[in-house]
């Protein structure tokens, strides 16, 4: 391991955390300016040109204000809890590749940390692990509406994590590697070679899951404030609680890359058109889950689980099995 | 220079997470070390470029573990120390020790006595998922399908016990036909 490699993936890992932490923080700006546009209202108007700096404003705010840790609940489990949300939304960016590779100043930049050869398994496992933020802040949080919050999060958790796995096997039983390189490779023919047109069953599973995945709207039971205050963040303040934000925002645009990357052509051949095309892709998929949140409303926890079991699960076993006989035959 | 240095740090890191999930009597700090040191474990996995099997090793047991979580939170307070019986503390002590060393002993003899080949050499141009299929698929294939069954016959067993009367959903009931459905249990 050469000492030109080390600096590179130091500057690599440096720069996606800058990028994506400012991107988490405008993430929510774009939340509110959608969501009130869907909702005819104009969001934030005040704090600098339409809004911009309420980002800012509310940085500041975050830092700023006193970190309360209550009696009673259990206290280094209740600190750390956020802090797992937020690290580990940002440890399952390492195996994605954000844009295709190109040249700085006659040198090859890789823009991915690790091109591990099983990166989407990876993906998916540290994701899942993010799931643990929410359950050992609500555990710890010495409140029954927490309690209630992470005893959602371990069901959410446990079933979904199936319906994803699931979901992604016959398309790699097509491309035959869990690399999201080789999966761009295998769709780098154009908008034909997509494997969302020979698994769209795949693909529509893969994009419910993203949604229990990373708790958005319809399966956003684990922190409902109608029936449960804020779930698991009920007991926290200031920055802590911003890191869940953090974590959660982060997880967003890290599911809306892997999407792409798996089912709609990724960078394509990786010309600047393709680059330009994973980014348009990549916030088409954001901006969904935005919509879905202004247009759908929360499924009850029961109607999740039915959901999971009753309805995708079996779905997705029928499908892997047609998609081996396909292949078989 | 870094193998080692990440070794060590993750050898240190899990016997630190599974001391503190033995020693402590508070429930959550427990599961909660176990399921890091479940983690740092695929470090080891990682270090040694076995990719699949780390990432295997944390979706597996970050799931397993998320289940003992729910056990933690259906018996215990988990915000509350849990008081253990302990009986003499030295002969636990002792025996820990005892069988600890018992097992380093067990896995190093073969070591010492003859250096470990392996049975089935690399496959040239095979990446290590593609490795452990193919063991899987040839040298293992019978204790694979065995373990297969098992869990069929503990998925078939697990939906015979909980599926009872799963078609009723008590959130869509009224409560007289709560209490209705209650009745009805006494009297069968």
């Amino acid at each position: 391991m050469d000492t030109a490699y080390l600096i590179e993936t130091v500057i690599k890992v440096v720069v996606i955390l800058l990028i994506f932490s400012a991107l988490a923080g405008i993430g929510t700006y774009f939340e509110r300016k959608v969501l009130a546009f869907m909702q005819r209202r104009l969001g934030p108007m005040y704090v600098g040109p339409y809004g911009l700096l309420q980002v800012a404003a509310d940085g500041i705010k975050l830092f700023t204000k006193e970190d309360i840790i209550p009696t009673n609940v259990v206290s280094r489990i209740f600190k750390i809890a956020p802090v797992i949300t937020a690290a580990t939304a940002f440890m399952a960016a390492a195996a994605i590749p954000f844009l295709p590779q190109f040249t700085l100043f006659g040198y090859t930049v890789h823009p991915i940390v690790a091109d591990i050869n099983i990166g989407i398994l990876y993906i998916l496992g540290i994701m899942g692990v993010g799931l643990y933020g929410p359950l050992l802040g609500g555990m710890a949080s010495a409140n029954k509406f927490s309690l209630l919050s992470a005893a959602r999060g371990a069901a959410v958790f446990i079933s979904y994590e199936v319906v994803t796995g699931l979901s992604i096997l016959a398309p790699i039983m097509m491309v035959g590697s869990l690399s999201l390189i080789d999966f761009n490779e295998y769709q780098a023919g154009g908008i034909g070679d997509w494997i969302i047109w020979s698994q769209p069953v795949a693909f529509v599973l893969f994009w419910i899951a993203a949604f229990a995945e990373t708790g958005r709207t319809p399966f956003h039971l684990i922190a409902n404030d109608h029936e449960i205050i804020d779930g698991f963040g009920t007991e926290y303040s200031g920055m802590r609680w911003g890191l869940f934000f953090i974590g959660e925002y982060a997880n967003m645009f890290f599911i809306s890359f892997v999407i792409p990357l798996l089912f709609l052509g990724g960078y394509g051949d990786g010309s600047l058109l393709g680059a330009l095309g994973l980014l348009a892709k990549m916030s088409f998929f954001f901006f969904f889950f935005l919509w879905t949140r202004a247009a759908w409303p929360d499924v009850r926890p029961d109607q999740l689980m039915w959901l999971c079991w009753k309805v995708l699960m079996p779905i997705a076993v029928i499908n892997i099995v047609i998609t081996g006989l396909v292949m078989m035959f | 220079m870094f193998e080692a240095i990440a070794f060590y740090l993750f050898a240190f890191l899990t016997i630190a997470m599974f001391y503190i999930t033995v020693t402590t009597s508070q429930a959550l700090y427990a599961i909660t070390a176990l399921a890091a040191g479940m983690i740092f474990i695929s470090a080891f996995f990682f270090i040694l470029g076995a990719d699949f099997l780390g990432a295997i090793q944390i979706v597996v047991y970050s799931g397993a573990v998320m289940a003992l979580y729910a056990f933690g939170m259906m018996f215990f307070d988990t915000t509350r120390d849990v008081k253990e019986k302990q009986g003499n503390k030295a002969i636990i002590l002792g025996l820990s020790i005892l069988a600890a060393i018992l097992i380093v002993v067990i896995f190093a003899v073969p070591m010492v006595s003859n250096n470990i080949t392996a049975l089935y050499p690399m496959v040239a141009g095979a990446g290590n998922t593609q490795e452990i299929g193919m063991v899987l698929f040839t040298k293992y294939l019978v204790p694979f399908e065995v373990a297969a069954v098992m869990l069929l016959v503990a998925m078939i067993s697990g939906i015979v016990l909980a599926g009872k009367k799963m078609d009723l959903s008590l959130t869509l009931m009224s409560d007289e036909e709560i209490e209705a459905e209650k009745n009805e249990k006494v009297r069968s």
